[in-house]
């Protein structure tokens, strides 16, 4: 088959795995940063007992590889229950997917939040207090813009790594891009032993990373004209 | 009457005692100094006064409102606001907020009082008219007409606590706290916000300054306490606190100034 007729059949497939990558990765950021958000509260709650566990979930979770962190989500209630919890087929594998990455990525959001809440001067709240503002007022109208123009940056950092790391799903065959591209290195619809699908797929990441790079510029760009 | 009466008052951080039965008035449109060396509690004076603290004891009045009462600390949040903004603090630091122009920081705490009256929804306009008149005014007052719609960080540190002295002023404080208002400029940005505070003088604002600079205290008093370890060891007029120290620990501590 001449390339020109390959051509079509990969961007095909290659669309419908970049489609599974997208949607992990809109998937992750709704529930990872609100979770991130409550894992934060957890972890500096003053029940002691509560903090230290989460303090330990968010050491274990950022201390070991995202990629393990997958296979046992994966795997391991299929060894303990005997059944698969997930679901079956694709279904399955992306709900495990997505657990995983949704955990992960709460609790590296989790320390930005910190970054960011605990960064703003704690003289900020007092002269709202002393002018006094209740405790609603001071978080909505001093503090939070403060925290936000503070976390922009470290979570676009984050976000843009994002985009690349959903590609490890690729080790509980989730059918992403990667997936996709691998595909017609074994032989499948009558393309086998092709190395450059594999290659075209970079051209779907850095498509994404450049778009999410230029609008998360954007936003900090928006938040540049006061300093902090 | 004293609008500002402080009696018996204590606090202390953990083991450390900070204050330790500090006693004071002050009279309507009096300036009144608190000079003494580093970790003496100033700092900790202030901020018991405008409740950023919680004093271990004592009594507190303003204009003859209780305004802390040892004996009944447990106050409702709201109530806690409405003495709060009885009094202004300026901070060392400014404090400024940062997404805000210089108007705005002088506005802001007043819209959000303004939002909690009945009437605001319908006299909006009108409301919000008079507070911005009224900021302009202040600001144009401290000398910053010209810088209105600047950013903090867009204004010299001088500038900057004029600003934070206007945000203070906008509620309309029975007595303005400062907290060491220059030491945290460049020596020749100090001048402009003394100024600001001998003007405020005349128009017979009553004033509480710690202060580190001893011609300005001097200068601008009516009256200068001195505190040293937790109590206040000396007061009296400035002449008499300066030139005719009584006490050995008053003496000691003006004589490093004067070397
Ligand atoms: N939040 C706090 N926790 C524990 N100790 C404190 C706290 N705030 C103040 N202190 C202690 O209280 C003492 C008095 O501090 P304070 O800041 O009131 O002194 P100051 O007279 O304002 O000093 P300076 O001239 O350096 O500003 C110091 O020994 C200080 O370490
Ligand atoms: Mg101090």
């Amino acid at each position: 088959m001449s390339f020109t007729e390959q051509f079509p059949i990969v961007f095909q497939a290659l669309n419908t795995g970049f489609l599974q990558t997208v949607k992990l990765f809109f998937v992750t950021l709704a529930g990872s940063l609100p979770l991130g958000l409550l894992i934060y509260f957890a972890a500096r709650s003053s029940f002691k007992p509560l903090a230290l566990l989460f303090r330990a979930i968010i050491w274990v979770v950022r201390g070991t590889p995202l990629m393990l962190q997958l296979i046992v989500i994966f795997y391991l209630p299929g060894m303990v229950f005997g059944k698969a919890i997930w679901g079956s087929g694709e279904k399955g594998r992306f709900v495990a997917a997505a657990i995983a990455f949704i955990f992960n990525y709460a609790c590296y959001f989790a320390e930005i939040y910190r970054g960011g809440i605990q960064g703003v001067p704690i003289g900020q709240t007092e002269a709202g207090q002393v002018l006094g503002m209740s405790k609603k007022q001071v978080f909505f109208k001093v503090t939070l813009l403060q925290m936000i123009k503070r976390i922009v940056p470290p979570m676009s950092n984050e976000i843009i790594t994002l985009v690349k790391d959903t590609s490890l799903a690729r080790i509980i065959a989730l059918q992403e891009v990667i997936w996709a591209g691998q595909a017609f290195l074994k032989g499948s619809q009558g393309i086998a032993g092709e190395i450059w699908p594999m290659f075209f797929t970079g051209v779907y990441y850095l498509a994404a990373s450049g778009v999410l790079t230029v609008a998360l510029g954007k936003l900090e760009k928006k938040l540049s004209y006061f300093s902090i | 009457m004293a609008i500002l009466e402080v009696k018996n008052l204590f606090k202390s951080f953990g083991k450390t005692q900070v204050l330790t039965g500090i006693d004071f008035c002050v009279e309507e449109g009096e300036v009144l100094s608190i000079i003494g060396s580093s970790g003496s509690g100033k700092t900790t004076l202030l901020r018991c006064i405008t409740q950023l603290e919680t004093p271990d004891s004592g009594l507190i009045t303003v204009d003859g409102e209780v305004f802390f009462d040892g004996s009944n600390k447990k106050i409702k949040a709201a109530e806690k606001r409405r003495r709060q903004r009885m009094v202004g603090l300026v901070f060392q630091n400014f404090n400024l907020f940062p997404q805000y122009t210089a108007l705005k920081n002088v506005t802001l705490a007043v819209e959000m009082m303004a939002k909690e009256r009945p009437d605001y929804k319908e006299n909006k306009k009108a409301i919000q008219k008079e507070i911005r008149d009224n900021a302009v005014s202040l600001l144009e007052r401290v000398g910053l007409s010209d810088k209105m719609e600047n950013y903090p960080c867009q204004l010299s540190g001088g500038q900057q606590q004029r600003v934070s002295i206007a945000r203070a002023l906008a509620l309309n404080p029975k007595i303005l706290f400062f907290d060491e208002p220059t030491s945290a400029l460049d020596p020749e940005l100090t001048g402009e916000i003394l100024k600001v505070i001998k003007a405020l003088a005349n128009e017979n604002m009553t004033m509480v300054i710690v202060t580190h600079e001893m011609n300005f205290a001097r200068e601008v008093s009516d009256r200068v306490i001195f505190m040293d370890n937790g109590v206040i060891c000396e007061q009296g007029t400035p002449e008499e606190v300066f030139d005719n120290p009584t006490q050995e620990r008053t003496k000691a501590f003006l004589n490093k100034f004067n070397e």
